[in-house]
């Protein structure tokens, strides 16, 4: 396109990508690269001896409770509030390689990966903290194949989900003080009362929340996301703590811990502080 | 498998669907559609080919219907008018866009539908001359609708979307004028896989650039109008969803001024 002063300029449309050409048929070469690629970004569950056992011959796991937290404060908050109380064995991991993912180096694997705990008492309630990116070709199998493991009836959904308050649309303006706060959406099956208000128009919510979100409908199931817009990008201590409403209705499936202290908050949340030398 | 259906079973209704194109026109005229004629959800398009996103009801007119979650792809009905109307919310993969063509064709099929319109748009910056005279509306139909609604197009003096010539400006007697949708995302390859399966489909399509794309989905569903007669009454008009609203941001801090 051709701007004022005569230059040519690509035009991005924010609907499509420029299409392929149909025209050029792929060759053997092209589909087997094509292949090999999509094998390597499919989605890989690794489940605990006793969790594989109780999954033998096409068997689900009984499930009551599933627990999903995505972003750095969500998984901090579950796993100082919640997991910290050791009562929960490591059940399994999810492994989706894409180009944001880490390979491994540098970081413990335990950090950058979905994991999934069960409680060692109530074993039908799962949670699963996952904190490194899935990308968006990944998000369906990924709940496909975590919900094809688990028994769907009476089942409940629970999503803590980060996300910038540079996404929230409001007519009027947000000042800062405000956040962080929490909004939620839930299926048409939830039918207890969420603990903060409603998602208002026009504002959405995307990634593994709403592809959790978009099964529970589909299946019926009760599945209800807590999605919490803070103004700091990385872990935080007031994030976290924002996400505390939300344990009046988790502690029915679980025993809740009186408050962590700072010390055990403080131990989820340094990773990012000292990555961070800009300022010293 | 992907279609999930909450309740009735949709037969011999129109469908309209619209292409995921540049400025979104097609997918802004269906939400017109299924807000004004306050069309029921009837069925879920649960696939793995398009981005998963999820919201509240973005057709809500009262505080009862608010808090009501919608998916990437649904099925609406409007069974007064044996309408049919699949919206879709979300990018296309671009990894699947062929097997997205595939699933919807073959859901097509399987529905018995006694047609399908598929609204969409295409980069205006790439007309050529001829194309940039005259009305920006275009039309394409597949060789089976032709035959029942032939009249009806020559009453409303559509243009048929042009092809073009592979390399302009060459003189190449040998190169045939192929048809070519820039922008248009599936909307080509729905047509020519309609062609192929002998499918009764019609594409209307508008040439326009991104931006405030408001007025180009007033602009498509008004001639959507002129053919399907969806809105009879002379002063009813399109009633515009509560989720079009701060489609360019926030409101505006007032310490920036």
């Amino acid at each position: 396109m051709a701007t004022f002063f005569g230059e040519v300029l690509s035009v991005y449309s924010r609907a499509v990508e420029e299409e392929d050409e149909e025209e050029l048929d792929d060759n053997e070469e092209d589909e087997q690269i094509r292949r090999e690629l999509e094998e390597k970004r499919a989605v890989h569950l690794h489940w605990s001896p006793d969790v594989t056992e109780s999954l033998r011959s096409g068997n689900k796991l009984q499930c009551s409770s599933f627990i999903l937290a995505v972003g750095h404060n969500a998984a901090s908050f579950l796993s100082a509030y919640v997991l910290a109380s050791a009562n929960w064995d490591a059940a399994g991991r999810a492994l989706a390689w894409n180009e944001r993912s880490r390979s491994g180096t540098g970081r413990s694997g335990e950090e950058s990966a979905c994991v999934f705990y069960r409680h060692k008492d109530e074993p039908s309630v799962l949670i699963c903290n996952v904190t490194c990116h899935i990308a968006e070709d990944q998000l369906f199998e990924w709940t496909e194949k975590v919900f094809d493991c688990l028994q769907s009836r009476e089942l409940a959904v629970t999503v803590l989900s980060d996300r910038s308050v540079a996404d929230y649309k409001t007519p009027d303006y947000l000042c800062s003080s405000s956040a962080p706060f929490l909004r939620s959406l839930h299926s048409s099956a939830f039918a207890d009362r969420p603990v903060c208000p409603s998602l208002e128009q026009p504002n959405i919510i995307t990634g593994l929340p709403a592809a959790v979100l978009n099964h529970c409908q589909v299946h019926r199931i009760a599945a209800v996301v807590y999605q919490c817009y803070s103004d700091v990008a990385g872990p935080d201590s007031v994030t976290v703590e924002s996400y505390k409403p939300v344990l009046n209705k988790l502690g029915r499936s679980i025993q809740v811990n009186s408050p962590p202290s700072t010390d055990v908050l403080r131990k989820f949340l340094r990773s990012a502080e000292i990555q961070s030398n800009l300022y010293i | 498998p992907y279609y999930t259906s909450i309740c009735t079973p949709i037969v011999d209704d129109c469908l309209n669907v619209p292409a995921v194109a540049v400025g979104n026109v097609g997918q802004l005229a269906v939400d017109l559609v299924v807000s004004t004629l306050n069309m029921s959800r009837v069925g879920y398009f649960h696939t793995d080919c398009l981005i998963p996103m999820a919201g509240n009801n973005p057709y809500a007119s009262c505080k009862d219907d608010t808090e009501e979650l919608h998916t990437p792809a649904e099925v609406y009905t409007a069974a007064e008018l044996k309408l049919a109307v699949l919206q879709i919310r979300a990018p296309i993969l671009q990894t699947r866009s062929k097997r997205f063509r595939q699933q919807l064709v073959s859901w097509i099929k399987a529905s018995g539908f006694s047609r399908t319109v598929v609204l969409s748009s295409s980069h205006a910056y790439q007309r050529d001359d001829q194309q940039l005279q005259g009305t920006p509306l275009r039309y394409l139909i597949t060789p089976s609708l032709l035959t029942t609604s032939a009249d009806a197009l020559k009453e409303l003096s559509w243009r048929e979307m042009e092809r073009m010539p592979a390399f302009p400006g060459v003189k190449d007697a040998d190169a045939e004028p192929r048809l070519c949708i820039p922008g248009g995302g599936i909307t080509k390859g729905l047509y020519t896989d309609s062609c192929a399966e002998d499918l009764p489909l019609a594409v209307l399509l508008l040439f326009c650039s991104e931006g405030d794309n408001i007025p180009d989905a007033f602009a498509l569903v008004n001639h959507l109008n002129d053919w399907l007669h969806l809105l009879d009454e002379p002063n009813r008009k399109w009633k515009v969803p509560s989720s079009w609203s701060l489609l360019f941001g926030s409101g505006i801090p007032p310490a920036l001024f």
